[in-house]
């Protein structure tokens, strides 16, 4: 059980600025998520909270104490890694208890805790196996056990679930977030794969650069992004860009572009420059009367959805849409964006302008 | 161009059947893509196809002609693998050159640079065609790779899970890519995947493959909606489809196991089902429900929130049922 703060941490190798003075704070019992493309700073930032990589200033509180310059040994977190490394020659009891059994536990506690990890696992059956000719779930389980078995303060997790297959990734993210939801242990989780981070984190972290580029709830990142960065990197189809030149005046409820009129929400700043407007995929509405043109250039079905992608005189964009909704390719059709969804960024710096929709969230 | 007619094919390795009595006609012009999981099958028809594998009953007929005795290189196919293997001492436009150079083909020089050059354009490579295969990122490598099955006329173009290997945001743009290509060039495709977002998305039909046998053979949208089986039933939609006992929902059922799409849960009224967890994955939000001990998943609005063990009320809405083998019952 333990609540993290991190504070103005950073990191440079050399000349190189791994994290630059990032900010934030994991609750006690949160899963929490750091997510961003290879080389962002994610794992960095994990391996600073383990102690694997000390800060080049900053600090960590683990539960109130600073614990920044102390050792990973005396952190009390556990480290799951990518590629789980088990002992081959021991089975799987005895990787389980290796941990505890190194700290100087009593036989009869070891084999306490053991049992009832495994039964929290579903591994009992094959705590004798050797871990040899485990399935790749289950070697999985047995290294997250080994984990789980010392009830450290805290987890962290380094693309635990990357090398597995794209079904049974599915299945095991399900499996862990079960398993954290009925330990209720704080988990900081680092993944460069965002319906990953959606589906399993309570608070999400995208870093891109080494720097912080949002932090909040999975809902909060998806329908107010701060950044263009943030809005493109996460969903599927990511959220649609057409840039424009244009003006828009604090309180404005409209903004000109195309030679057309747009409702968006309520500006908080003014901005004159190069501009983005920024609408999600499942905000666009197909419709004959409206009078922003395109023309079907795809159709992709999904069952119950599908995704169409269309030329509009300011670049393509894709919407997603009922697969009922007649659309061929060729077909020029009406666009219509649902204004209270609509993001303004500034093109140049890549910050997403301050408006009704945003405030509360978006700071500085 | 031509159509590829399978008949009652079936290949064994040793003790294990790999294929079991596959028939089935690719027409000409079709994008016909083989789904299943590891192991189901998909590859071995592939390699039946394209003669990298003997069969060991039944018949391969490609444009009418049986090619069951014919080497791979004279099938006229053209293969794209999951790895890229590019010669990497060569450009990219040595690389596209190569098999049109190949002794069999023996294609004058000026054919080969025009058309290069067109399926360059196809591509949207041109302005590479001068560097170093290794000079590429993965996307461009792989198409590269998907260039040079490409610049060839065959029969048929066989493809194992050519996007694989590449990230998300690439895959996403390469599927649409495939399939304009495919409309551009008429061509027939047959493109073997486990990922079911490129089966329905890029398919005119998609063959369902459940361990050697053929168990479904349709287009995405009859896949989808009228599946066969509970097997075929779950290998499209994401999340999953729901299979659960009949019983569990008041009223007369067809069958004794109910199908239920996320999407086809009606909220409000209905048994009751205990909150577990809310998804919010930003466009959808995924409800994870528990009845009499059963995980139901159901989609909704993306704003909406339920605590953990709250109730709600839900019952079917379009329901498939299976029987309790998993055969549909209609």
């Amino acid at each position: 059980m333990a609540q993290i703060v991190i504070k103005n941490l950073k990191k440079q190798f050399g000349d190189f600025t791994a994290v630059r003075e990032s900010s934030f704070t994991i609750e006690d019992g949160e899963f929490f998520m750091l997510l961003g493309p290879s080389g962002c700073g994610k794992t960095t930032t994990l391996r600073m909270i383990a102690g694997l990589e000390l800060p080049t200033s900053g600090e960590i509180y683990l539960d109130g104490e600073e614990i920044s310059q102390r050792r990973p040994s005396e952190r009390d977190i556990a480290f799951v890694f990518q590629m789980f490394a088990l002992y081959p020659h021991m089975n799987v009891y005895k990787n389980i208890s290796y941990p505890l059994v190194s700290q100087g536990m009593p036989r009869s506690a070891v084999r306490e805790k053991v049992t009832e990890v495994a039964k929290i696992l579903g591994i009992e059956d094959i705590l004798k196996r050797p871990v040899g000719g485990l399935s790749g779930g289950d070697r999985q389980r047995v290294a997250l056990g080994r984990a789980i078995v010392r009830q450290p303060k805290a987890f962290m997790m380094d693309e635990p679930l990357g090398a597995l297959d794209a079904e049974f990734r599915e299945h095991m993210a399900e499996e862990l977030r079960a398993l954290h939801d009925r330990m209720g242990a704080t988990t900081v989780y680092v993944t460069h794969d965002q319906l990953e981070a959606m589906q399993m984190g309570d608070k999400i972290v995208v870093m891109n650069n080494a720097v912080v580029e949002q932090f909040g709830t999975p809902q909060e990142i998806y329908d107010k992004p701060a950044t263009m960065f943030v809005a493109d990197f996460i969903g599927s189809p990511s959220m649609n860009f057409l840039p424009f030149h244009g003006k828009v005046g604090d309180g404005a409820t409209e903004v000109a572009m195309q030679n057309a009129n747009f409702a968006i929400p309520k500006t908080r700043e003014p901005f004159e420059g190069d501009l983005s407007f920024g609408v999600r995929p499942e905000h666009i509405k197909l419709s004959d009367a409206a009078p922003f043109r395109a023309e079907v250039l795809a159709t992709e079905y999904l069952g119950t959805t599908q995704i169409v992608t269309l030329q509009t005189a300011g670049g393509e964009v894709k919407a997603r849409t009922s697969a009922q909704q007649p659309a061929k390719t060729g077909d020029t059709v009406g666009l219509e964006f649902n204004p209270a969804t609509v993001t303004l960024f500034d093109r140049q710096s890549g910050r997403a302008l301050r408006s009704e929709l945003n405030e509360g969230v978006l700071h500085g | 161009m031509a159509e590829v007619v399978l008949t009652n094919v079936s290949k064994s390795f040793g003790k294990t059947v790999a294929i079991d009595d596959v028939s089935m006609t690719i027409d000409d012009g079709a994008f016909v893509v083989l789904l299943g999981p590891t192991g189901a099958g998909k590859t071995t028809t592939l390699r039946l196809i394209s003669g990298l594998e003997k069969l060991d009953a039944g018949s391969v007929h490609i444009g009418g002609r049986d090619v069951g005795s014919d080497t791979p290189a004279q099938r006229d196919v053209a293969m794209v693998f999951q790895q890229y293997s590019l010669y990497p001492h060569l450009t990219v436009r040595d690389n596209l050159a190569f098999p049109l150079r190949s002794p069999v083909l023996k294609t004058p020089e000026d054919q080969i640079a025009k058309r290069v050059a067109q399926i360059a354009e196809t591509l949207q490579i041109p302005h590479k065609l001068d560097n170093k295969a290794t000079e590429l990122s993965g996307g461009e490598m792989q198409r590269v790779s998907i260039g040079r099955a490409l610049v060839r006329d065959p029969s048929i173009y066989l493809m194992d899970e050519p996007l694989s290997s590449l990230d998300a945001k690439l895959r996403a743009d390469l599927r649409v890519e495939l399939k304009r290509i495919h409309a551009e060039l008429g061509s027939t495709l047959l493109y073997v995947t486990h990922d079911q977002i490129e089966a329905m998305t890029m398919a005119t039909h998609v063959g369902v493959l459940e361990e050697g046998r053929l168990v479904q053979y349709g287009t995405p949208k009859e896949i989808y909606e009228d599946p066969t089986s509970v097997y075929v039933a779950s290998r499209l939609g994401s999340p999953r489809i729901n299979i659960l006992p009949s019983a569990i929902f008041p009223g007369d059922h067809k069958g004794a196991q109910i199908g239920l799409r996320p999407e086809s849960i009606r909220h409000g009224d209905g048994v009751e089902a205990t909150v577990v967890r809310s998804e919010h994955l930003g466009d959808q939000t995924r409800l994870h429900l528990e009845v009499s001990g059963h995980a139901i998943t159901t989609l909704i609005d993306p704003h909406d929130d339920y605590a953990a063990n709250s109730i709600i009320n839900i019952s079917p809405q379009n329901p498939l049922y299976f029987d309790a083998s998993g055969a549909r019952v209609v």
